[in-house]
């Protein structure tokens, strides 16, 4: 939620921070340190984060080596290859995006350009819902309806690849339709009466001029999307099979990064449980490097 | 004799319940620089709006009365609006270029109505912006960002981007209010040049700006035309009181 927010604020309003205090209010000077707290308390959680995972979880890594742990095929409990978590991780992700994207793009473009206000009213708060519906709600609703309808339809288990992709697909949603109807909305309404005034349809304005300028902030919900797609947990853990295998297809089971460190934290001990924060180690570097694509974006963007 | 380009009769039009202009009689003619004076409010921008039906855009806007362009109501219901538009090209207060190179930019407009070749709309590309004066300072630019350029270089852009498809007529609505004395007198100077092949019609704060350069002047006061008539006529001898208090800056 809060990279939402983040995302929605348009570099026109930021503003300067305020350097300092008025000189001589003692009040506003206690605040000022009031907040600088506030503002510490986060990075040092966060500093602490990154210090437990990596002290944890390089040690093992290196131990294991390297090689073995990324490309190894095999995890037991004596055993650590994750390369079939991380392909698990990537595919359920590129296949939740590639569904997710498009519908919740399509959707911005309706909200911001072509819905009537009266389902406006109606459409607007339940993206709202949908982003605040805990996560193993959705996971639940997968397991009982998407589920059912893969094994009736392919045959097999049902708790799938395919389950968990429909169940992400979802759930992004929220997230990408938010921030691309944020963009798509933040484009000067100059631009449309410009294109109109060329004799331009409203259609031709909106998917001709109004989208593309807005393509940025479209493309940071996007990576925001795979940020929650890669992250997910709980829900994912309840529909998606997960046998440590390597990926063999849709319809067959897969585990993510983050359902491998779920399913066997609880019993964990030694090198096996230093091998599931390792993984975290993986999983933290994959979202480093979506939220680092996130920040090239925005500044691309403000420029 | 002067050929009669628009003809603008008894208008009225209504933003939601606020009447904004009360019946307004216009004439337009072919190749002549028509300039509306009058103080803020008073319904220029908003009569200039209803000539290429950008009004429509409004929410709760309703009008009454006829304009008519070469004689035809441009507000029956045969008329298809993308073709008036194309007819009658609008130029904007603020230089609004879209957000992509400036070739792009001007050929935005003959793309929308079909033309594909790269070599017509390379062709209508420079054409364009060399009429509007603006091809020597961009021609090797073609595919920078529009909006990297300076403010009246980019209005320029803006005039160039109405002249790729070609119209009848060109709406300004004060397209100099946002720039400085040399960017304004350049487009002043261009705008001379291109009555010779358009029929311009200009909103302008500028009472100055309107007696250089305009052939007729049509002064609003308060949703009202108080009166129109030949520049040249109106400045130097107003047939009506409220015209000489305004021009002669008593109020405004």
């Amino acid at each position: 939620m809060d990279n939402l927010r983040q995302g929605s604020i348009k570099e026109a309003h930021r503003r300067p921070p305020f350097k300092k205090a008025h000189k001589g209010n003692l009040i506003e000077k206690i605040m000022h340190g009031v907040f600088l707290l506030a503002a510490f308390t986060s990075i040092f959680s966060l500093v602490l984060i990154v210090i437990f995972i990596f002290t944890n979880g390089l040690p093992m890594m290196f131990e294991y080596g390297l090689t073995d742990f990324i490309f190894g095929q095999t995890w037991n409990r004596t055993t650590f290859g994750l390369l079939p978590m991380i392909l698990g991780s990537i595919l359920v992700t590129i296949g939740a995006v590639s569904i997710g994207v498009p519908i919740g793009v399509m959707t911005a473009i309706f909200m911001a350009e072509f819905c009537p206000k009266w389902l406006y009213e109606f459409l607007k708060p339940a993206v709202n819902l949908m982003a605040g519906i805990p996560s193993i709600v959705y996971g639940f609703f997968a397991l009982r309806i998407i589920v059912p309808q893969i094994r009736q339809l392919f045959g097999g288990p049902g708790n799938s690849m395919l389950a968990a992709i429909m169940l992400l697909a979802i759930m992004i949603l929220p997230t990408v339709i938010s921030l691309s109807e944020a963009a798509i909305r933040s484009v000067p309404r100059s631009y449309f009466s410009g294109s109109i005034a060329l004799g331009a349809s409203p259609e031709r304005s909106i998917f001709s001029v109004l989208v593309p300028a807005a393509k940025s902030g479209i493309f940071s919900s996007i990576v925001l999307g795979v940020g929650r797609a890669i992250g997910e947990t709980m829900a994912v853990v309840m529909v998606a099979g997960n046998q440590p295998l390597m990926p063999r297809g849709l319809t067959e089971g897969v585990r993510t990064l983050t359902t491998n460190i779920v399913m066997e934290m609880a019993y964990a001990s030694g090198q096996h449980r230093d091998a599931l924060v390792a993984t975290g180690v993986v999983l933290f570097i994959f979202i480093m490097i979506i939220n680092t694509t996130f920040l090239i974006m925005k500044n691309k963007e403000a420029k | 004799m002067l050929n009669q380009k628009i003809k603008v009769r008894d208008l009225k039009l209504w933003y939601g319940k606020f009447e904004a202009l009360h019946g307004v009689d216009l004439d337009i003619y072919e190749n002549e620089i028509t300039a509306f004076i009058g103080p803020s409010g008073c319904g220029k921008s908003t009569l200039i709006k209803t000539l290429n039906r950008m009004n429509d855009l409004v929410e709760n806007c309703r009008i009454e009365g006829t304009v008519e362009l070469d004689g035809k109501d441009i507000y029956s219901k045969k008329v298809e609006l993308n073709d008036l538009r194309k007819r009658v090209g609008m130029v904007f207060q603020q230089p609004n270029p879209f957000p992509k190179s400036i070739y792009d930019n001007i050929a935005f407009g003959p793309r929308t109505h079909g033309i594909k070749k790269k070599s017509d709309l390379d062709e209508i590309v420079e054409r364009s912006l060399r009429q509007a004066a603006i091809w020597d300072e961009v021609k090797d630019y073609l595919d920078r960002n529009a909006l990297s350029i300076s403010g009246g270089q980019q209005q320029r852009i803006c005039i160039a981007r109405a002249l790729a498809v070609e119209p009848d007529v060109l709406l300004m609505d004060e397209p100099t209010s946002a720039l400085d004395p040399i960017s304004t007198a350049k487009i002043e100077e261009l705008v001379m040049e291109l009555k010779k092949d358009y029929t311009i019609v200009m909103v302008t704060h500028n009472m100055q700006q309107a007696s250089r350069i305009s052939d007729r002047t049509a002064f609003f006061l308060n949703g009202d035309i108080i009166e129109q008539d030949l520049t040249r006529q109106l400045f130097t001898k107003p047939k009506e009181e409220q015209t000489e208090n305004y021009i002669s800056g008593r109020f405004g």
